[in-house]
């Protein structure tokens, strides 16, 4: 009896096992969640100093189109960053526009039309070129676009037409290969009810496996814009860098990405000019945590459709 | 086979921790220095360093870069034992000079670069600031050929634009245009871009841009020794008040004939000796 008894009440070797496991578990995700916290609290006062101890008007800074943080006007510096942010997003949405109907076409051809040579010709070349470094991709824009760029429009070629065409080649991989899942999973039955119901192949992609996958190709989108929003190196390497409203297309621009990397080893840490940086910081941060929230939501209205 | 994974786990962080543990930065020791900052005057540095590791072995001098005011900065908080910088530290905001040694150890020389098809050979400082202030817009205004004037500016806070707009423009600003962060890529864009301007140190003038003079003067070392040419400024090794006795050897090796007479000079820089002016600001 007492064995049988004791056997019950002491723990097992699974059960220690178990809660081994989980403790591990648990503490791997409270340091995890520990350290994105600590990067938001840090971000986040750095980049408020701005704001409480260099008191910088937040309209102005969010509004205000001259950025030179090093002169002061009327005892305030001049921190204007609507220029950049301008050229991050006009940048981002172009590039994405760009992308789309190349990485909807290709995922259809990789799911729908030629699924054989999608996988083995397709996929490997999508895989290639997301492992390319983005500083390659920056190099290449600066040897080849900008002077094409330059020959057709004169100028000096930098821009942000040119960091739209880097761009859209580093985003077209994410966006593709996230769409071939979306279109991966619509499931069979549909194709094949609207196949029998005597589609032809077009009005199935377009009117049935499309409209299927329109949340999961919406995060593709959204997915790829976030990417596009957050990348330096190449967009600074042909963009110009210059603090100025987009007049055209291909006058040199800026974004927050290409103030930050080329500022911040000129500026000293807790004066103006790096409080602004890390404003910009925050801004990226925001953003970043925007686009995320997107994504859930249009996962949950997708969900709710079906 | 599945129990086994978090002892290879613990394995493998075990290694990497021993890994290193065994390569750590050991300058507390006093056997390395470390010296961080401006660009323009890394590979002086770390041609010195280089020599002199090779005469004082077991010292190893490591160089990075990040500009200079990260260069200030780093040495204000103490965080190396060098910070490299083109500029005073008085010229850099935020950071209290009365803490740090400055230790000059060359001279470099900046000047304005044009495309070669502005077709100008001379320009005056007036001009220049015109230019760079966006007065004049066409090269034709400054006798030039007709073209369309375009401005690459050096990073806001680089040392070498706050020495052209100090020296150059007479503390004027430029106005925005596009930057660039090196100067690599500056000549390469001036180089490419019809009617283009910008400004590099001597060590990058070449064949595929022109040089204008400068009211006349010649952008030569001799004319920066004697201050004839007037754009500028001391590279800086600047350490804190009482850095450690390793620190001052090397710095003691940076400024003896053999760095100043060979190194410097080959490298692009003016020998500190040289010059026949002294400038405390």
């Amino acid at each position: 009896m007492d064995k049988i008894r004791e056997s019950i009440l002491t723990k097992s070797h699974a059960s220690k096992l178990e809660r081994r496991g989980k403790i591990i578990s648990f503490m791997c995700l409270g340091g995890i969640c520990l350290i994105v916290l600590a990067i938001f609290i840090f971000i986040a006062y750095r980049g408020l100093a701005t704001f409480t101890s260099d008191h910088v008007s937040i309209f102005k800074f969010l509004g205000g189109t001259k950025w030179n943080p090093e002169v002061t006007e009327n005892g305030h510096p001049l921190v204007g960053a609507l220029p950049m942010i301008t050229g991050s997003f006009l940048i981002t949405i172009l590039a994405t526009l760009l992308a789309l109907p190349f990485a909807i076409g290709t995922a259809l051809m990789m799911t729908d039309i030629t699924p054989k040579m999608g996988t083995r010709i397709l996929q490997p070349v999508l895989e290639l070129l997301v492992g390319i470094p983005s500083v390659v991709y920056g190099f290449v824009g600066l040897t080849v676009v900008v002077p094409f760029m330059r020959s057709i429009f004169g100028g000096s070629g930098f821009g942000i037409l040119a960091g739209t065409f880097v761009l859209f080649v580093m985003v077209l991989p994410t966006i593709t290969s996230m769409t071939v899942d979306a279109l991966k999973s619509v499931p069979k039955d549909y194709r094949s009810a609207s196949l029998a119901l005597g589609a032809t192949r077009w009005q199935t992609i377009y009117k049935v496996v499309l409209r299927t996958a329109t949340p999961g190709i919406l995060t593709a989108i959204v997915f790829g814009m976030a990417r596009a929003f957050g990348e330096a190196l190449a967009v600074q390497m042909v963009v110009g860098n210059a603090a100025l409203m987009p007049t055209s297309l291909v006058a040199p621009a800026s974004t927050l990405t290409s103030v930050l990397t080329t500022g911040i080893g000129n500026t000293v840490l807790g004066t103006v000019q790096n409080d602004a940086l890390w404003s910009l910081a925050l801004i990226l941060l925001l953003m970043s945590l925007a686009f995320n929230l997107a994504i859930h939501l249009i996962a949950k209205r997708g969900e709710l459709k079906r | 086979m599945k129990k086994r994974w978090p002892l290879i786990l613990i394995g493998i962080l075990i290694i990497l921790l021993g890994f290193a543990y065994v390569t750590r930065d050991q300058s507390k020791q006093g056997e390395s220095i470390t010296a961080v900052g401006s660009t323009a005057l890394q590979p002086l540095v770390e041609a010195a360093g280089e020599e002199y590791s090779k005469v004082n072995p077991g010292i190893f001098v490591n160089v990075q870069g990040g500009g200079s005011g990260t260069g200030l900065s780093q040495i204000q908080s103490g965080a190396v034992s060098i910070g490299n910088s083109d500029l005073f530290a008085s010229e850099q905001t935020g950071i209290d000079e009365k803490k740090l040694t400055d230790n000059r150890v060359a001279v470099i020389g900046i000047t304005p670069i044009l495309n070669k098809k502005a077709g100008i050979k001379n320009l005056t400082t007036k001009q220049l600031q015109a230019i760079f202030t966006g007065k004049v817009t066409n090269w034709q205004q400054v006798g030039g050929r007709n073209q369309k004037i375009v401005i690459v500016n050096r990073t806001q806070g680089s040392g070498t634009r706050v020495t052209f707009e100090k020296r150059g423009l007479n503390k004027a600003r430029s106005i925005a245009s596009q930057e660039q962060d090196s100067s690599g890529t500056t000549r390469q864009i001036v180089a490419t871009t019809p009617g283009a301007i910008s400004y590099v140190s001597f060590s990058y003038i070449n064949d595929t841009i022109s040089v204008p003079t400068l009211n006349g003067i010649k952008p030569t070392n001799k004319n920066v020794t004697t201050n004839k040419w007037q754009i500028w400024s001391y590279e800086h090794l600047y350490t804190q008040k009482n850095t450690d006795k390793v620190t001052k050897r090397f710095i003691k090796y940076v400024l003896s004939s053999h760095v100043q007479d060979e190194l410097v000079p080959q490298l692009g820089y003016i020998p500190i000796k040289d010059m026949q002016v002294e400038r405390l600001e």
